[in-house]
């Protein structure tokens, strides 16, 4: 599969997770394991450009695929939008939510450009935030569209 | 959690699916999205020898209009099917329960012909396909059938397809004049049901489909006769769970559950102008 533009290939077993895949084999940590559930969000990426938990996708499904971790969304030193406003918006407290939020939010605002604030928190439902910080998240993605809140 | 080890087929085709169920039996499952099967997996509480990933036959993937009904193929996202005009225009009762499950991530795997062959009584896409009379395309090695949505629900995660058939297109009317409503009680934004239901007024008929009212997907038939013989929502909804066991758990005791059904299908009907 290609991670981040880079092809990675492995031999593995059917049953290896592709959120294994891309810690272990690709070696790329930004994505986490939270519930190992499907339903906290901790380990969302994009597979061909749409977000997807990949606690619930074997590596087997992305073969031949186009995977993006949260490594991939930077240009070099520039940020992404979604991650300036993220850190503008201090939409962050221990950290450990933020990838899946922002590979999340970032698939959201491809479906929805020009979001408002009920369209954020209904598309952003599938990610967990034990630190409880929505109000900022919310309001960071809402930055990053242009959109008022 | 990772899945006990099980061998991995990828079928091209739905004939070359076909063929790898009919070699392997009871021994294989089909993975489409796997948003009902790799969790179950991961639990163990399935653990197939053999894995035929269907995900990829995109032939399968389709939303048409074909005359009185839309033929959806049976690998379609529910992303697509929330969205899509056609379905919007024609059935939006089915992309309104469809926009109800899991989340956007979820959503993006998840496929029409997946949740329905899972056949679980707490999915939300069985009690519209119900309400809408739909009817499944089923192929097997001996050729093709159609089962009428009463026909395919036949027990707790059980269905009408047999261990060599394939799902493979979901036929649902059009009925663009249909006033619908689709309701879901729930205690978490991404929760399962605990209780929910779907109800369509077309013309004189009605439909309702309910979620976890039963060990298998069931329509509220007692309360829909009575809507067509003229009572009011408040009436008919009293007849909601007539007939059926619900099931008892930490969510809902079965007393809770069937007034749950009772409530949700008055404001229901409701909506949907009764």
């Amino acid at each position: 599969m290609t991670i981040n533009g880079t092809e990675v290939s492995a031999d593995v077993e059917p049953r290896t997770l592709l959120v294994h895949f891309i810690r272990e084999q690709a070696s790329l940590k930004g994505t986490n394991i939270g519930c190992d559930s499907s339903s906290c969000g901790a380990c969302t990426v994009h597979l061909n450009g749409e977000s997807v938990k990949s606690c619930t996708v074997l590596a087997v499904q992305a073969d031949e695929q186009e995977v993006t971790t949260i490594e991939g969304l930077a240009d070099g030193e520039t940020l992404h939008p979604m991650q300036e406003a993220f850190r503008d918006c201090h939409a962050l407290q221990c950290g450990y939510c933020t990838p899946g939020m922002v590979m999340a939010a970032v698939s959201l605002l491809d479906e929805i450009p020009a979001p408002t604030e009920l369209e954020v928190r209904e598309g952003l439902e599938g990610n967990l935030c034990r630190c409880t910080g929505y109000h900022n998240i919310v309001k960071a993605v809402l930055q990053a569209s242009g959109s008022k809140s | 959690m990772i899945p006990a080890a099980f061998d991995y087929q990828r079928a091209d085709s739905k004939e070359q699916a076909i063929s790898l169920l009919s070699e392997h039996g009871d021994e294989a499952k089909l993975l489409a999205g796997g948003h009902s099967l790799i969790p179950l997996m991961k639990y163990r509480l399935a653990a197939p020898g053999i894995v035929v990933d269907v995900g990829r036959i995109n032939e399968l993937s389709y939303v048409r209009e074909e005359g009185d009904h839309l033929a959806i193929g049976a690998l379609t996202c529910h992303r697509e099917i929330e969205t899509n005009g056609l379905v919007l225009a024609n059935t939006g009762l089915l992309a309104a329960a469809t926009k109800q499950v899991g989340d956007p991530q979820v959503r993006h795997r998840g496929t029409i012909g997946g949740a329905l062959a899972h056949g679980d009584p707490a999915s939300d896409i069985p009690s519209a396909v119900l309400a809408l009379r739909a009817s499944f395309i089923i192929e097997g090695p001996s050729g093709e059938r159609e089962v009428e949505a009463d026909d395919f629900f036949t027990g707790f995660l059980e269905t009408a397809l047999e261990p060599e058939e394939l799902l493979t297109e979901i036929r649902v009317p059009k009925l663009p004049n249909s006033t619908w409503s689709f309701q879901k009680f729930n205690r978490r934004a991404q929760d399962w049901a605990i209780v929910g239901a779907s109800v369509l007024i077309a013309d004189n008929q009605c439909g309702v489909g309910l979620v976890n009212m039963d060990s298998k997907p069931v329509r509220a038939a007692a309360l829909e006769g009575a809507v067509e013989s003229g009572a009011s929502a408040e009436e008919a909804s009293e007849l909601a769970a007539e007939g059926l066991e619900p099931p008892s758990d930490l969510n809902a005791s079965t007393e809770y559950r069937s007034h749950l059904a009772r409530v949700l299908t008055k404001r229901g009907l409701q909506e949907s102008g009764k």
